[in-house]
């Protein structure tokens, strides 16, 4: 083989580096400094992504065609033979690049984060292990992108979940000013059902592949998918929408989007890393890994990009219309996703992983950054507490995250205010940063074949313009609302420094895939085939942008995401919010604004319709069925007094009349027996003697008289 | 004497000489390093044993067929060398502490070792003979050794008067048995029986009268009762060599007479050998729980075992199980010389001078100071009732299946229902150690802790891997019959 001098063998340590370095922290952590568990985990986490670099290089140089790494035998029985491979393919490892790459980034900034998180309190066993669950999650993630069955993918996939649940409960028992609340325990246990709610479709799915197609192996269930489809249709309709659920669990779309939201009650390099930038691209990741599944059912991926446009439309009016610096970027993520999933279900599935990572660069750009905000504004109540002239501010419950207590932070926090600018015009679409590309090439798929999906995206991104323009003013221009913004100070540069990659990253982004040069598909052409060479009239609605730019869909959207900036700029610029004011736009949208802010009542309503009747089963099973009937009744008034009774029987009459009389008689006669055979010992030679000649008499005499 | 002989023999010649070697050096070794004995002796045992080893797997046979190497010769004069070795271990500090170290200790014991290889290898009534006298006579003196403590020497006297009563039996049963067959030599008796040359009668008084003699050895009711005042008297270290070494020599030359001689005797023997075997086993088992003493409740414990390895006879006439039920027996052996080794080691810790010490009451509150003793102690007697996860139950195991296989149910059952007896006393112990307080003195020397704790572990994991040991067994016995 041509392997020699190739990096394809090195691929475990995606997964064993940040496993090391997890090992590390858990046995040594303790005994080492803040500074030496960051650097720890951030060298794992950034050594995995130079292996990930190296195995890049290595597709490159050998024909970027799929690479299988076996590594261990896992399941095996009978003829069922589930190894634990590792592969190794261009999807996979541009996969692998964005986990490690922007990780490594924000483990660095969780190196300053959580030190300054008012919660700390140098509790250098908790900062340890944030560190080991990120690793975790950074090991979890690796296997999740480079499984080579749906098995170990599903391995990966619960690990993430796992992991976000112990990160997102991090600080389980204390809300964001540290005093005694189960808020956060409560979104982590959201958002682990949700998922599993989604789980148990990835899992049907699983299921159905395995007994239509006797395998979970990626390379045998796509050699056989023609043939299943052929032969039994229907199978991979109902194998892609089981899919389906799985994906609205972990990448965050209706009907099972409600845990994101909530799950930005975790730290925010968290809510960066697994909320933003990876984890919740997993579902994407999914659909494009399952390409040939997907390409085979175009009503499936009808649906598929329905939800997703759907899903990118419904919450980006939500976003409009929250206060929470966060949680304006997690409706902002949920929109997102639905582009993404909205791209990959029209097939245009280059389209969606360019945005994918794109959204990954200025998604966690822009929470780093939203992090770096609250920070400053906890500074600035620190200072405030500390000085003396904060008397009345003293009683007042006050939240860092709230837009309405920000104003004016441009001047307070330059740096972090042009890395927020950065972000958000790259989120926002406007040329040239990566926003722009990514977005524009899934509107141009759009346009081309579902006009429906285009509409509604295109709105989609309008409003997207629109509330991060609306952010923008409100934070970072007019006057400081609360005296907490007035005092906000800038974060250190271990916080900056990896803000300005990712701002770099955010602004040239758009050069991995640019129109007419295509670097990305043709990158991920070897591993997802490209309708080009089987020809539109087979796959249906299989294309991949592989046109060019087109200057009309170019132009509205570039031309739309402006008029939304100028719009937000009439409503919050031109007259900045004032303490107490109400939004400009509620004035404006009424009712329609309220149910943007309360986001369509969709929690209220999950929690009539599922929630609580579902609560009302469990207590009617509690109370009723356990308790009245199973324990009052039946265990208690039937079998308990009957057992008395039959015991009462056994004890008495049975137990100590006759048991315990044969066996103590038996004892009395066993001890009596042996005190009398002791007798017989009496020292004497002599009587030694005669025993033994009576045996000796007696054996004969048998034996001669018988 | 050919080269076949000198070979043949060669074990038994080393051993000889050098425990004559060993008594002129021990005149030239000061009074304070008597110990230096104990180290030759071990070596000249460990060195014996090599040789031993070397000969497995040959046949040979020697002076005229008076004396052969076989399976059974190797894997018994294996156990006999172990036995001597772990004997010395268990006396070395044993005879310092309590005064009475004497360089002829060791001396004594080779010869006794090598009375007992030469019954193991003998093929002729007379060579069995004279192997039972060489095992006896230093045993006798062993047992007085404590000398001039009182119960030391009543113990030396009552053990050589009634040894040589039983003596007189085994005299008087090879006498009959060449009457019967004009031969002592076990092929030619077999030979005769075939040829219809043997007078019947006679032949099975002989037989019978070997029985008795043998039965004395091993300790079986209701020729036994030597056993609990000797192995109370007797210094412990020597009660310890005398309840392995001396047993399974016993066990040793019936096994040969009975299975390579009388297997025509059967018929006849069988209700007697099913009488002796119930009988010792529910005799040693219910007299035990009497006893306060521990070791006079060990004396009976051994009793009791001696029972159980002589339900293995019982079955020996039957050719489809007499192989596995000899091999049981020899695996039983084995079990019992590891777990009652163990016991007795645990005994020596505890005592002290003055026959202090010895009581099991003297037990209470090892549990909580010294964790590892008791638990070793809780060990061996787990393994001699025959619970898991010990030797004893696998051993009992084999024993109980043979038996049963050879359709002896009824024997089986007193099996059974003897070691749940059993359970009362050894369980006592068990109780006594962990449930009462007290303040236990133990003796700590590194050759007792060894072998303490050696034999603690092999009981424990000998039993999680029985089915090689018991093929050592199985092929041991493999050209007896």
């Amino acid at each position: 083989m041509e392997n020699s001098g190739l990096f394809f063998n090195l691929v475990p340590l995606i997964v064993f580096l940040p496993t090391v370095g997890l090992l590390i922290n858990i046995i040594f952590g303790g005994r080492m400094s803040e500074k030496a568990i960051g650097t720890v985990a951030s060298a794992a986490s950034g050594l995995a992504f130079i292996v990930s670099l190296l195995l890049g290089y290595s597709l490159l140089a050998s024909g970027s065609e799929a690479h299988v790494v076996p590594f261990a035998e896992w399941i095996k029985i009978g003829n069922l033979d589930i190894p634990w491979n590792f592969r190794v393919d261009t999807l996979s490892v541009t996969m692998m690049l964005v986990v490690s790459g922007v990780g490594t980034l924000i483990h660095i900034y969780a190196i300053g984060y959580m030190h300054e998180d008012v919660r700390f309190k140098d509790d250098v066993k908790r900062y340890g292990r944030f560190f080991v669950f990120l690793n975790l999650f950074i090991a979890m993630m690796m296997i999740l992108v480079s499984g080579d069955s749906y098995l170990m993918l599903f391995v990966g996939w619960e690990g993430v979940g796992l992991c976000s649940f112990l990160l997102i409960g991090f600080w389980f028992e204390m809300d964001t000013l540290a005093r005694p609340s189960w808020a956060n325990s409560n979104a982590a246990k959201k958002a682990f059902i949700a998922n599993r709610v989604g789980d148990f479709g990835f899992l049907l799915a699983a299921f159905t592949m395995f007994w239509y197609f006797g395998s979970l192996q990626f390379s045998e269930v796509f050699l056989k998918a023609e043939e299943v489809a052929a032969s039994q249709p229907g199978v991979i309709m109902v194998i892609t929408l089981f899919m389906l659920i799985g994906v609205t669990g972990k990448s965050a779309q209706i009907p099972l989007y409600v845990w994101l939201p909530d799950a930005m009650a975790g730290p925010t390099p968290v809510s960066a890393l697994i909320h933003a930038a990876t984890m919740v691209t997993a579902g994407v990741y999914l659909v494009t890994r399952s390409w040939a599944l997907f390409s085979l059912v175009p009503d499936a991926q009808y649906v598929v990009a329905l939800v997703g446009a759907i899903t990118a439309l419904f919450a980006a009016t939500i976003a409009v219309g929250q206060y929470d610096i966060k949680k304006v970027l997690a409706y902002s993520t949920i929109s997102q996703l639905g582009f993404m999933v909205a791209a990959v279900g029209m097939g245009a599935y280059v389209a969606g992983m360019f945005h994918l990572i794109a959204h990954a660069f200025f998604k966690a750009l822009l929470f780093l950054s939203a992090g770096s905000i609250i920070l400053g504004m906890e500074r600035g109540h620190h200072h405030l507490a500390n000085h003396g002239h904060a008397d009345e501010h003293h009683e007042e419950v006050f939240d860092p995250g709230d837009m309405r207590n920000m104003g004016g932070l441009r001047k307070q926090m330059p740096v972090t205010f042009w890395l927020y600018m950065i972000g958000s015009l790259a989120l926002a679409g406007i040329f040239p940063f990566a926003g722009f590309w990514s977005k524009d090439e899934i509107l141009l798929d759009a346009a081309k074949n579902y006009s429906v999906v285009y509409v509604l995206l295109t709105i989609a991104a309008f409003l997207t313009a629109f509330y991060m323009g609306r952010q923008i003013w409100m934070v970072f221009f007019g006057k400081s609302r609360h005296a907490a913004a007035e005092h906000a100070q800038e974060s250190p540069k271990v916080i900056t420094v990896p803000l300005m990659v990712l701002a770099g990253a955010s602004i040239l982004g758009g050069a991995l895939n640019l129109p007419y040069l295509h670097s990305l598909g043709q990158w991920l052409e070897h591993t997802i085939e490209l309708a080009a060479e089987h020809g539109e009239e087979i796959r249906g609605y299989l294309s991949i942008s592989w046109g060019g730019l087109n200057p009309v869909v170019a132009l509205v959207s570039t031309l739309l995401a402006l008029l939304a900036i100028g719009l937000s700029w009439l409503l919050y610029g031109r007259k900045p919010l004032q303490v107490g004011q109400i939004d400009p736009l509620k004035k404006m949208l009424g009712p329609l604004y309220t149910a943007f802010e309360k986001k369509y009542w969709v929690d209220e309503i999950y929690g009539a319709l599922i929630i609580n009747r579902y609560v009302d089963l469990a207590r009617f099973l509690a109370e009723k069925v356990d308790w009245n009937f199973w324990h009052d009744w039946l265990h208690d008034s039937v079998i308990a007094r009957f057992f008395r009774w039959f015991t009462k029987f056994l004890a008495n009459p049975i137990d100590l009349g006759i048991i315990d009389a044969i066996s103590n008689g038996l004892a009395t006669l066993t001890k009596r027996s042996s005190t009398a055979l002791r007798q017989l010992q009496n020292g004497f030679v002599r009587s030694y003697a005669l025993s033994v000649l009576l045996g000796a008499v007696l054996i004969l005499g048998y034996l001669l008289f018988k | 004497m050919t080269q076949t002989d000198l070979l043949t023999l060669l074990p038994n010649i080393l051993l000889v000489t050098w425990a004559c070697i060993l008594l002129l050096v021990d005149l030239f070794i000061p009074q304070r390093r008597k110990g230096m004995i104990a180290l030759l002796a071990v070596f000249g045992l460990a060195v014996v044993m090599g040789i031993v080893l070397a000969q497995a797997g040959r046949e040979m046979t020697a002076f005229n067929g008076m004396i052969v190497v076989d399976g059974f010769s190797v894997f018994l004069s294996v156990l006999f060398l172990a036995t001597g070795i772990l004997g010395i271990a268990i006396a070395y500090g044993y005879l310092k502490r309590m005064g009475i170290e004497r360089g002829e200790y060791y001396t004594l014991m080779l010869f006794s070792i090598s009375g007992m290889l030469l019954m193991a290898q003998a093929a002729d009534l007379i060579v069995i003979f004279l192997g039972l006298e060489l095992l006896s006579i230093p045993l006798y003196v062993l047992a007085a050794w404590a000398r001039p403590r009182l119960e030391s020497e009543e113990a030396g006297l009552k053990y050589f008067l009634l040894g040589a009563f039983a003596t007189g039996f085994v005299v008087y049963g090879i006498a009959m048995t060449f009457g019967a067959t004009g031969s002592t030599r076990l092929s030619e008796i077999v030979a005769r029986v075939a040829g219809g040359e043997a007078v019947t009668t006679l032949l099975l008084i002989g037989a019978a009268l070997l029985l008795v003699g043998f039965g004395f050895k091993v300790a079986a009711v209701p020729f036994h009762m030597w056993t609990p005042d000797v192995y109370q008297g007797a210094p412990t270290s020597v009660t310890g060599f005398m309840a392995v070494g001396a047993k399974a020599a016993g066990f040793a030359a019936l096994l040969r007479i009975f299975v390579s001689a009388f297997p025509s005797l059967s018929v006849d023997l069988v209700p007697v050998l099913w009488g002796l075997a119930a009988v010792t086993m529910i005799g040693g088992n219910l007299i035990a729980i009497a006893q306060t003493d521990i070791k006079r409740m060990l004396a009976y414990s051994s009793i009791a075992h001696a029972g159980y390895i002589l339900m293995a006879f019982v079955p020996y006439g039957n050719p489809k199980v007499a192989h596995d039920s000899v091999a049981s027996a020899l695996f039983y052996l084995v079990a019992y010389a590891i777990t009652s080794f163990g016991a007795w080691a645990m005994v020596i810790a505890l005592e002290k001078a003055e026959g202090k010490g010895l009581e099991i009451n003297d037990y209470a509150g090892l549990g909580r100071k010294h964790p590892a003793m008791a638990a070793a102690m809780t060990v061996f007697m787990l393994s001699l009732t025959g619970i898991p996860p010990t030797l004893g139950l696998i051993g009992k195991l084999y024993l109980f299946r043979s038996v049963v296989e050879g359709g002896f149910i009824g024997l089986a059952i007193i099996g059974v229902l003897t070691s749940l007896i059993s359970a009362y006393y050894y369980l006592r112990v068990v109780v006594v150690m962990y449930m009462r307080d007290g303040d236990p003195q133990v003796t700590s020397e590194s050759w007792l802790n060894l072998t303490i704790g050696a034999a603690a572990l092999a009981t424990v994991v000998l039993s999680f891997v029985p089915a090689a040991l018991f093929t050592l067994a199985s092929d041991a016995v493999l050209k007896l019959f």
